[in-house]
């Protein structure tokens, strides 16, 4: 268990980290969502002892990383893919992280096998892929066998199937009653692999949120009606919640009744429906409309760049 | 490369459930050090960069130790030779390179890690900084000092072998204080290298610092008036080393025992300093 106490982080002015407070509970996967730049990453360092906070606490397991006995055993990470020295193997890499935590070379072959760079593991790291990277980074942060998994933006540079694997491994870690925690800046990679998501903007917490509930605040906002009889059901539905809009003809987008309001009022007036489709928004669009506010950098759209 | 195909990995995650992996006895703190220490052992001997440069170091004062000895002017006064006074003195010519490289090795074993980022795997993953900072020393410390006395040894008995200068060559055993003064000397400024790089966290900055320090410096000051000079330079790390390492102490030099805790005293100082500074940044 991840528990982040009003942590907060002030470079100078900037509060990159803002008075957050979360738990990450056991048994389930949990996203870290965020923009770029929205705290993530310093937010991890300080559960990691690296960044000190300026004030509140991040502890694994009810302590400070720093104090466990075997910090790998309690927390297995990934930070930065890339944090391997290029001319050291995967296998030295890897065995010089384990005896620090007195883990057995064993372990080093297992974890290896596990993500699957057993056959490369001798070779330097300097040459692998990006994907490959993140696979190392993988097993460094399995090798303890830990309670808590947190890795950081583990899927970037990997291949679908690579994303697909990895998935699979979170989901099974949390199946074993781990801990496992994973940022990301795009919902669309943590939308299947999550069950709960805590989401954040400049440093401050936007959601602390359930999957389920997550995909109830994106459903049931509008419903698409087909209808040759349409001028007739519009008549009926007018009122003053309700908005109705037509982009074809026999074909109106209704917000302010549900689709089985539509439905009964169709049905009692004898009006032949087509089609009632109600209509979701993907994940991917409540997280922006949530982060919006708080995104750093907005791209310019086509007009400003035409005028 | 054929790295682009990967086989597919295992699909089921660990071994063991997690509530079973924390059963094992609290390690103490001796034991965690023990582990640190090893864990640098492994990394300096798996990274060409640091062993096999740390190994062509002494190498190269061998070398270097028989080209001075082979070619020794007979008449030492004659050029700028006048300097090595003495046989054993010219047979550790080589030193000179020897201790740039071997600081250079110090830095990179620290700056290299903070270059990857490698480092804060390695904090969080001990659990202690100091016990980082510690465990490289002792293990860099270690391989120069043995290097280097080797090194140091090698180019004092195979420079006799080959020396052409007047003078009368001298056994092994008569000089084992400045053999060993050397190994430590360079173990010092393996030492000096490792706090620079924790203190800087960048390699350019690091050997920049260290060359331009500790090596360099001291000759620019030689240019002040001598009035002004006599009273400091004999204290900084380079020249308290050569007064270490030298056989016959000249009158300007401090003694060898008082030559030795000024140069401890900056080892332990910049060690201190980077472990203080390392404790209270970010990482």
């Amino acid at each position: 268990m991840i528990e982040v106490t009003n942590l907060t982080k002030a470079y100078g002015e900037t509060l990159a980290v803002d008075n957050l407070s979360f738990t990450v509970q056991p048994g389930i996967v949990t996203g870290f969502l965020g923009p770029n730049g929205a705290g993530k990453s310093t937010s991890m360092r300080m559960i990691l002892g690296l960044d000190a906070p300026t004030s509140g606490t991040a502890t694994v397991g009810g302590r400070n990383l720093a104090d466990h006995a075997l910090p790998l055993s309690s927390l297995g990470f990934l930070l930065e893919a890339g944090a391997v020295h290029p001319s050291r193997s995967a296998y030295d890499h890897l065995r010089a992280l384990a005896v620090t935590n007195g883990i057995s070379t064993a372990r080093v072959d297992h974890v290896l096998d596990l993500v699957g760079l057993g056959d490369v593991a001798k070779r330097r790291s300097g040459g692998f892929s990006l994907g490959m990277g993140q696979r190392l980074g993988i097993a460094a942060a399995l090798l303890g066998d830990p309670e808590v998994v947190m890795l950081d933006e583990p899927v970037n540079g990997l291949d679908p199937e690579g994303i697909l694997w990895i998935r699979h491994l979170l989901q099974d870690l949390a199946k074993e009653g781990r801990t496992v925690f994973v940022s990301s800046h795009l919902m669309s990679e943590m939308e299947l692999m999550a069950e709960h998501f805590v989401i954040i903007g400049q440093g401050r917490l936007i959601e602390d949120v359930s999957a389920d509930d997550l995909r109830a605040m994106a459903a049931g906002e509008t419903t698409q009606v087909r209808s040759d009889q349409i001028d007739d059901l519009v008549a009926l539905m007018r009122g003053d919640e309700v908005e109705i809009t037509s982009q074809e003809r026999g074909v109106v987008r209704v917000a302010g009744l549900t689709s089985t309001e539509i439905g009964v009022l169709a049905r009692d007036n004898d009006i032949a429906l087509a089609s009632l489709v109600p209509e979701r928004r993907s994940l991917e669009e409540v997280f922006m409309a949530l982060t919006h506010d708080s995104v750093q950098y907005h791209g310019g759209t086509h007009t400003e760049l035409a005028a | 490369m054929t790295t682009a195909t990967l086989p597919a990995p295992t699909a089921s995650a660990t071994t063991r459930p997690a509530t079973s992996s924390q059963t094992t006895a609290k390690p103490t703190a001796l034991r965690r050090t023990g582990w640190a220490i090893r864990s640098e052992w492994i990394k300096f001997w798996t990274v060409r960069s640091t062993s096999v440069t740390l190994i062509a170091a002494g190498l190269a004062t061998i070398a270097f130790g028989m080209i001075f000895s082979a070619v020794a002017d007979s008449d030492a006064a004659a050029g700028p030779a006048a300097f090595l006074s003495n046989p054993v003195d010219v047979a550790l010519g080589g030193v000179g390179l020897a201790e740039m490289i071997i600081g250079v090795v110090g830095v990179l074993v620290v700056a290299g890690e903070y270059s990857t980022g490698l480092i804060r795997t390695t904090f969080a993953a001990v659990g202690s900084r100091s016990r980082v900072i510690a465990s490289k020393a002792v293990v860099v410390g270690a391989s120069v000092f043995a290097i280097g006395t080797a090194a140091a040894a090698g180019a004092v008995v195979l420079g006799q072998a080959v020396y052409a200068g007047n003078e009368a060559t001298v056994a092994l055993s008569e000089v084992l204080d400045v053999v060993f003064g050397t190994g430590i000397y360079l173990t010092g400024i393996a030492l000096i290298g490792i706090a620079l790089g924790f203190i800087l966290r960048s390699t350019a900055g690091g050997i920049g610092t260290l060359v331009g320090g500790v090596f360099i410096g001291p000759n620019l000051l030689n240019l002040l008036p001598d009035s002004i000079t006599d009273v400091f330079l004999k204290y900084l790390p380079s020249e308290a080393g050569s007064a270490m390492m030298s056989q016959v102490s000249t009158s300007d030099q401090l003694s060898t025992g008082t030559a030795l805790g000024v140069f401890a005293a900056w080892v332990i100082g910049l060690l201190g300093v980077a472990a203080i500074l390392v404790q209270r940044r970010d990482a």
